[in-house]
């Protein structure tokens, strides 16, 4: 926020050397991008990104990665909120497991995913015995499987926030009167909206490029479960230009929303 | 000097107060100069130094017979190792053209061969050796009831079957053609193995594999048997490649599986004979 930046004192300038190092750290993020232009230039972008099958995905891909935010928002606030205030035994547990899925190969928490919510899974089969409810090779089992990879980047951002929190403000809204939750919702979220949005921004990200967890609990079908990282696997065997040109489509998109946060929020993010 | 060796060494003969910064600029010079000394990964045995591995890039549903055949070389050359590298031909034939540095490739069809082939980057003419057939796998007990392919488009069922680019995926189509069937809406797997975990973990009701793979399963999955003018032959050719790192090593290997020995092995997990 441009308020803020006037008032910042300037820093030292960095240092030449670290500057170069810098150089090489955005050249390895920047280089595969390039890679990925050259290679599908010449390439048909609009018979690659006209085939149904790619809208069909990358419509999905928006869908589930939208809803997955949701889900992480919704359970991630609480979540975080938990983590970050509540004293209680095991909250180091806790905390490990919410940060679990960021180390998992996702491939590993797919296949743990269909352990726990598989039609033989522990809660999957009383799921399906109870409420008929089957979530593996299903949209919303995509969801589940973006969700569990994608919410802990939202957790995360969101816990660091709450810690940053100036004590005080919440203090002076209790002493006036405010309930935990009022002053929850009218004081603590306020003062860490950036940080919400930020999060939800990563998760965002996170859930729009995941694989390896949807392929193996949601399986690949196509307009169901096949979304736009899936087609991009499939695509790169059949016809790899088309498969390059839908991950530039996924690199920019992302990359896109990316530097629009990182604009409106500039230090959150 | 190996560059770790490098940098540990440098602090001690900069001046101390230097000494940091020094170091720094080691380690960058260090690391630009590794970046150019690999250029695309040699495999130990290439420049004949130490033990020399034979690089194999095979079919999934090749992965316990190779891991069999790899170790019935080692044991006839020692000293030699064979590095394999399992996943769907189409991957394979992906990473071959992008340079990997394979000495030997074994592929589940002849389709994904061909393109290596195209490329001029097969030794020769690629051999054929070893055939197999389809069967569907079930979950054991066959809850679902399926006889055969045409069952495999029933409502309610869950099916997985190859992709349509991996071998498994197009034979797989071919032979519900042959049945007359519909084809079932499938989840595509990336290979044959997928195919197996989803029907072994009880996920997918039904996937169509080969007759080995339901026997390197022993038991975590039941086998419905495709009866034999509507199943498919599927034809794995083998060939060692222009650009492998170890072209002898390659050579050897290719002759050792299509040698009486390597087809023995073969067919204890259920290959068919050449």
């Amino acid at each position: 926020m441009p308020r803020r930046h006037g008032r910042r004192p300037r820093h030292a300038a960095v240092p030449r050397l670290a500057v170069a190092f810098a150089a090489v750290g955005a050249a390895l993020f920047a280089l595969p991008l390039v890679g990925l232009l050259w290679r599908a230039s010449g390439t048909d972008v609009a018979a690659a990104l006209g085939s149904p099958a790619a809208r069909s995905a990358l419509r999905l891909s928006l869908i589930c990665s939208l809803a997955a935010t949701a889900c992480s928002v919704v359970l991630g606030v609480p979540l975080a909120w938990v983590q970050a205030r509540a004293e209680f035994r095991g909250r180091a547990l806790l905390r490990g497991l919410t940060m679990l899925p960021i180390v998992l190969p996702p491939v590993v928490g797919g296949v743990a995913l269909l352990t726990a919510f598989g039609r033989r899974g522990l809660l999957g089969q009383w799921l399906e015995r109870a409420f008929g409810v089957h979530l593996p090779f299903t949209t919303p089992g995509a969801v589940l499987a973006e969700t569990f990879v994608a919410m802990p980047f939202f957790v995360l951002t969101v816990e660091a926030a709450l810690r940053s929190v100036d004590a005080r403000l919440e203090d002076a809204a209790r002493t006036l009167g405010a309930r935990p939750l009022t002053v929850f919702r009218r004081v603590t979220l306020p003062l860490i909206r950036p940080s919400l949005v930020a999060g939800a921004a990563l998760c965002w990200a996170r859930a729009l490029g995941e694989f390896g967890a949807t392929i193996t609990f949601a399986g690949n079908f196509p307009g169901r479960t096949q979304t736009l990282p899936l087609a991009v696997y499939l695509a790169l065997e059949s016809d790899p230009n088309a498969g390059i040109v839908l991950s530039l489509v996924l690199l920019l998109l992302s990359l896109a929303v990316l530097v629009a946060l990182r604009r409106r929020l500039g230090d959150a993010l | 000097m190996t560059v770790s060796a490098m940098a540990t060494v440098m602090p001690t003969i900069v001046p101390a107060t230097r000494g940091p910064r020094r170091l720094l600029l080691v380690v960058l010079l260090a690391a630009l100069v590794s970046g150019r000394a690999v250029p695309a990964a040699p495999t130990p045995g290439a420049h004949g130094g130490g033990g020399d591995t034979i690089t194999v890039f095979a079919a999934a549903s090749l992965t316990a017979s190779f891991q069999a055949l790899a170790t019935a070389f080692e044991q006839a050359h020692p000293g030699t190792h064979v590095q394999l590298n399992f996943a769907g031909s189409p991957t394979l034939v992906q990473q071959i053209q992008d340079g990997a540095p394979a000495d030997v490739f074994a592929s589940a069809d002849e389709a994904n061969m061909q393109k290596v082939v195209e490329q001029k980057a097969v030794v020769g003419s690629p051999a054929v050796f070893t055939r197999n057939t389809l069967e569907i796998a079930v979950v054991p007990g066959n809850p679902k009831h399926v006889a055969g392919l045409a069952d495999l488009a029933k409502p309610g069922l869950i099916v997985a079957l190859c992709g349509p680019t991996v071998p498994c995926g197009r034979y797989a189509a071919e032979a519900i053609a042959k049945a007359g069937a519909t084809m079932p809406d499938a989840s595509q797997e990336p290979d044959v193995k997928a195919v197996l975990t989803k029907v072994s973990l009880g996920e997918a009701d039904a996937g169509v594999v080969y007759v080995t793979d339901v026997k390197a399963a022993a038991g975590k999955v039941q086998g419905v048997p495709i009866p034999e003018p509507g199943n498919v032959v599927a034809r794995y050719p083998i060939a060692a490649l222009v650009h492998a790192p170890n072209a002898g090593g390659a050579a050897a290997f290719v002759a050792f599986v299509l040698s009486a020995d390597g087809q023995r092995i073969l067919a204890t997990f259920g290959f068919l004979p050449r």
